[in-house]
């Protein structure tokens, strides 16, 4: 019988970048390459119809995505509408709405994680 | 004696012009403009320690007028080469050699329609700050104002995808001088990276942070729109919290970029030179030839080959002048 404590050992909060996995990641900068031109301006975030009254955050996703960590993925990508306006302001002329299509068609194996 | 045509009055054709005069040569100044000075006619101080533009550019003009050297204002040039420049009039000037000090244009705010520059009274650009600083102030004491970094630079969507270098800096003296005219006002200055490559700018951002109490947000304001009570509402990501932000200000300063010259293509073009991507003039090489382009007796100075700040400008301005004296020498 494991004693109680008073607390508990939670995960490490920290990305860890030998164990996370970068193919997902890669799989969508491979047809995508300017993605890594992000410079994080947020410019996206700011325009967003979805971010305007959710927590999705494009700008966040996306980098998630590149650092391999992909915890609730699914339900924060499912909340994008498309709408494209991410995209007209992009100063790095990203496909941002191509961007999340592709995550999405990436997203079968997301879904359980 | 031999002449060294110099396209450009502004200071980098200036500097080159009395280096040249030094050496013995016989300096040809062309200016666009009705008077010397370029740019730098119509900015107010300079960082990173606020010297007063007026007074280094009535040091440059005193000396090329003491020193009598032919100025040629009001004309601009169509075409050239190492030996001669032809004038929008037609009439041409000889030369033995050329540099070409032709300097850069300030991004037009206005293509960036979303900021709605032109268009609200409550926008303007550093350019306008610098002349309302000249001109004694702003119209009226703004209780809330935001600066917005890279306006024009590292922008493909206006096709500017250089960084303009000035601009970080430019924005953290600007909202120095603005708290300190006035102090009730909070200033924020909204960037994405802050370049403080220069001696003395880190120092001075870090100096705005701690006395001047200048706001730093990260992120790029997206639009901007006015309000019922005659202010401007801005939008942003703070990407810092990872939430979009709001507010309300009087004023929204735009820290345009530097863009190539709409002529250079044609410049280069009658004079064999070659442009950089970005639309400059291409030095001969980054390094050793960062003065000399690709066409024989023909040199470069200043922001002809990309943004740079007035102490660079200065500095490649006797380089290139000592370059063609060097050149002549052997002609």
């Amino acid at each position: 019988m494991a004693l109680d404590f008073g607390y508990g050992i939670s995960k490490p909060r920290s990305i860890d970048l030998d164990r996370n996995e970068f193919y997902k990641g890669n799989a969508v900068l491979g047809k995508m390459p300017e993605l890594q031109t992000c410079i994080g301006c947020g410019s996206c975030t700011a325009t967003c119809t979805a971010g305007a009254l959710t927590d999705f955050n494009f700008r966040r996703l996306h980098t998630r995505i590149r650092r391999g960590e992909f915890k609730g993925i699914y339900d924060e990508i499912n909340k994008c509408m498309l709408c494209g306006k991410c995209r007209l302001t992009c100063p790095r002329g990203i496909n941002t709405r191509g961007v999340v299509q592709l995550i999405k068609r990436n997203m079968g194996e997301l879904q359980s994680e | 004696m031999k002449r060294v045509i110099i396209i450009g009055g502004g200071i980098a054709g200036m500097r080159s012009a009395l280096r040249l005069a030094e050496a013995g040569l016989h300096p040809v100044l062309i200016e666009r403009d009705a008077e010397l000075g370029g740019k730098l006619r119509n900015w107010h101080a300079l960082f990173p320690d606020f010297t007063q533009a007026a007074g280094v550019l009535d040091e440059l003009r005193t000396a090329v007028a003491r020193r009598g050297i032919e100025v040629h204002t009001g004309c601009t040039v169509r075409r050239f080469d190492a030996r001669s420049a032809e004038l929008a009039d037609g009439s041409r000037l000889e030369g033995d050699a050329a540099i070409l000090a032709s300097g850069f244009t300030l991004f037009d705010a206005r293509i960036k329609e979303e900021y709605g520059y032109g268009l609200y009274e409550q926008v303007c650009t550093s350019a306008d700050i610098e002349r309302m600083l000249n001109e004694g102030g702003l119209p009226a004491a703004p209780r809330r104002i935001a600066f917005l970094h890279c306006v024009g630079s590292r922008d493909e969507k206006v096709c500017q995808k250089h960084c303009s270098r000035v601009c970080c800096i430019t924005g953290v003296k600007q909202a120095m001088e603005l708290k300190k005219r006035y102090p009730e006002a909070e200033i924020f200055n909204f960037y994405m990276d802050i370049r403080m490559f220069g001696p003395g700018y880190e120092e001075l951002y870090r100096e705005a942070q701690l006395h001047s109490n200048i706001h730093f947000i990260r992120g790029r304001i997206s639009e901007a729109a006015p309000t019922f009570d005659g202010r401007l509402q801005i939008k942003a990501e703070d990407t810092l919290t990872g939430r979009p932000l709001r507010m309300s200000v009087d004023l929204l300063v735009l820290l345009v970029g530097m863009r190539a010259n709409a002529d250079n293509a044609a410049l280069a073009a009658s004079a064999g030179l070659e442009l950089a991507p970005s639309g400059f003039f291409a030095p001969r090489d980054p390094f050793l030839g960062n003065v000399r382009s690709a066409a024989e007796g023909i040199f470069l100075a200043g922001t002809a080959t990309a943004p740079k700040t007035i102490g660079e400008t200065l500095n490649e301005a006797i380089a290139a002048a000592d370059a063609a004296a060097e050149y002549l020498k052997t002609r």
